[in-house]
């Protein structure tokens, strides 16, 4: 009787198709379509067919090679030296002619090692720009994610206690969560500015005048941290909502026993607090880590990848190329390249969270 | 109530204070500095008046933002695509999850297994096949048949109907409703579609509810990087994107970006304070069930 009253594949289907259906066509289909323009040379509009070519893409973004070179030496055998260095020849003569040297044509530095006083290796990279942009984007996640789940801990904690109006905190700490993160990206673009920002006379004024102000979006070393900062502050209290509600579910009577026992607040949290949370944490940690790996918007309105490339982003690199430079191609790639990373990372996570037997 | 007590007590409300401060000092940096000309605003970051209404405070810099920018038609914008899209995710996501939930059907299983799977795609990694596979879609229009969705509201609007988050959250609701009253309904020879009307979504003010403020929230405030890429003509320019009239011009006028930012912003802030509740259990159930 009662299964006869649920069973209707043709009512099942009709209700679920139309959702079904938009996810595949803009979810499912785009994402396949990027692992196939990954392998080929797709541009938004050209007069030329697409071709396949094969791992070409994944070469222009990693191609990587090693060149060893010798010190030059003079007549007589021994080694030129410059100011105390050896010389040695110039990259150059390397990497511009496609003839004698294909293997090097186009590379750029990324850096070097010097294994020895007379001889130099010099690791080379076709699109050096694409893996900082990496490289920032992993220092991102891996400062991100901890800190801003470690605070929102703390704020969750903070905001747990039953004192009057903790309502109204609560509500002050969540504020940044409901504002754009292009809004918020513009307006510490100005409490970041150089001379006279917000910040610095801050500083300025906590410490009487003897902060020598930074110009903090304009320097190599401040630029990523400083929209680090940013990141955590506007995203925080999302976290801490999240580990609010972890908090309450676990029961009054657990506290009491521990209060009983005579454990101290410490105590309470590695062995109450913090078991019960488990589930909480790990969920956390994925969907901050998820959140990290796409930064765009901040670099976008902030430093558009600079100074020197040191705010580069995946996505901030996937929109050059493919949008910018209209390579599909290009940016199918890097695509692809950010789910491998953003799948591998949480299986990781998945894998060091599991429940041990 | 004892003197240790009380300065705990105050130590605990020192410190939820300082960390307030944290908060709230940029967003209020933001409405004041809206109200300034430049030259004071500049003067007045190197003090403490920063934070202050003082000076020569006028409602100049919205008035000229409005100049600059077709303000109006960015706000109207944001908000069509915005309640457009609500009204379709509401609708698509909920009778989908009744599918799953009250339905016997074959395939069921594995569908809805696909479709929570797409939950870590992150949309940043489809947008560059998704902009070429929507410069190619057809479109029915009062000119007839046109190809290509670039430069309009659907481009901004269908690619975002449904998520995976939004299925699930209906589907872990639907779970705990009382399976009794579905099946009273149909025995009284009532159709899915009624049942699904009838019964179970009136029973579904908060999870539409959370679904709406989660769905909002990315619509309104998180559109930035497909508009960048889909929309270039002014006509259907969302809010996000026009930022970019501020920075045409050589010098930057900041009372007036301020100004700009304020506009965009407050709505959303005076919902938030009006229902925080709402939103803050929104964000919550976001998660723990996950």
């Amino acid at each position: 009787m009662a299964k006869s009253l649920t069973r209707q594949t043709a009512s099942g289907w009709l209700f679920a198709a139309p959702a079904f259906l938009l996810i595949i066509v803009f979810l499912i289909l785009p994402f396949f379509m990027a692992i196939g323009y990954s392998l080929t040379n797709q541009r938004l509009m050209s007069p030329n067919p697409t071709q396949y070519v094969g791992l070409d893409n994944w070469e222009r973004l990693f191609g990587i090679s090693l060149l060893t070179l010798e010190a030059k030496r003079d007549a007589a055998g021994s080694i030129v030296l410059i100011d105390g260095e050896p010389e040695f020849p110039k990259l150059r003569s390397y990497t511009r002619d496609k003839e004698a040297f294909p293997e090097y044509f186009r590379k750029r530095e990324l850096f070097h090692l010097d294994f020895s006083k007379d001889s130099r290796t010099y690791i080379m990279a076709k699109d050096i720009v694409f893996l900082k942009a990496i490289k920032n984007t992993l220092f991102f996640v891996a400062l991100v994610a901890p800190i801003q789940a470690g605070l929102g801990l703390l704020l969750a904690l903070l905001i747990n206690q039953k004192v009057r109006g903790i309502n109204a905190f609560r509500t002050i700490y969540f504020m940044p969560v409901v504002i754009s993160i292009v809004v918020v990206s513009m307006l510490w673009r100005f409490i970041y500015a150089g001379h006279d920002g917000l910040l610095n006379t801050l500083l300025a004024y906590v410490t009487f005048g003897a902060f020598d102000p930074i110009d903090w979006l304009g320097n190599t070393s401040t630029a990523l941290p400083s929209i680090m900062a940013m990141s955590i502050w506007q995203g925080v209290g999302f976290h801490m909502i999240i580990w609010l509600s972890g908090l309450q579910t676990i029961p009054e009577t657990l506290y009491e026993a521990s209060r009983i026992e005579g454990s101290s607040k410490w105590q309470t949290f590695r062995f109450v607090t913090w078991p019960g949370l488990k589930n909480t944490a790990i969920l956390v940690m994925i969907v901050i880590t998820m959140q990290a790996f796409t930064l765009y918007p901040q670099i976008a309105v902030m430093t558009n990848g600079g100074p020197l490339d040191s705010t580069q982003s995946i996505v901030f690199q996937m929109v050059e190329k493919g949008y910018g430079k209209q390579d599909i191609a290009g940016g199918s790639t890097i695509a692809v390249f950010l789910f491998l990373l953003v799948f591998s990372i949480s299986l990781l996570q998945r894998w060091l969270t599991r429940e041990k037997q | 109530m004892n003197l240790e007590r009380l300065t705990k007590l105050m130590g605990t409300y020192l410190l939820l204070s300082f960390v307030a401060c944290i908060f709230v000092i940029p967003i209020i940096f933001m409405i004041i500095s809206s109200l300034k000309p430049d030259y004071q605003l500049l003067l007045d970051t190197s003090s403490m008046r920063a934070f202050l209404p003082v000076g020569d405070i006028s409602l100049d810099n919205y008035f000229s933002a409005f100049r600059r920018a077709p303000i109006g038609l960015f706000v109207f914008n944001s908000t069509f695509i915005t309640a457009t899209t609500l009204v379709f995710t509401l609708f698509l996501a909920s009778i989908a999850a009744f599918s799953f939930v009250f339905i016997e059907w074959r395939g069921k299983a594995t569908v809805l297994a696909i479709i929570i799977a797409t939950y870590i795609l992150p949309f940043e990694t489809v947008a560059v096949p998704l902009l070429l596979l929507v410069n190619e879609l057809p479109w029915l229009s009062t000119e007839g048949v046109t190809w290509g969705w670039l430069n309009s509201y659907q481009v901004q609007i269908i690619p975002f109907l449904v998520r995976a988050l939004e299925i699930f959250l209906f589907v872990q609701y639907f779970k705990d409703l009382p399976k009794d009253l579905i099946e009273a309904a149909r025995v009284d020879g009532a159709s899915w579609f009624q049942v699904y009307r009838r019964v179970v979504m009136p029973l579904s003010g908060p999870v539409i509810a959370t679904v709406a403020i989660l769905k909002s929230l990315e619509m309104f405030n998180g559109q930035y990087l497909w508009p960048i890429m889909t929309v270039q003509s002014e006509e259907y320019r969302p809010v996000m994107v026009g930022l970019q009239y501020f920075f045409q011009t050589g010098t930057t006028h900041w009372g007036e970006i301020m100004a700009f930012l304020t506009i965009i912003t407050l709505p959303v802030l005076v919902f938030y304070l009006v229902l925080q509740r709402a939103f803050i259990a929104s964000i919550a159930s976001s998660g723990v069930k996950g």
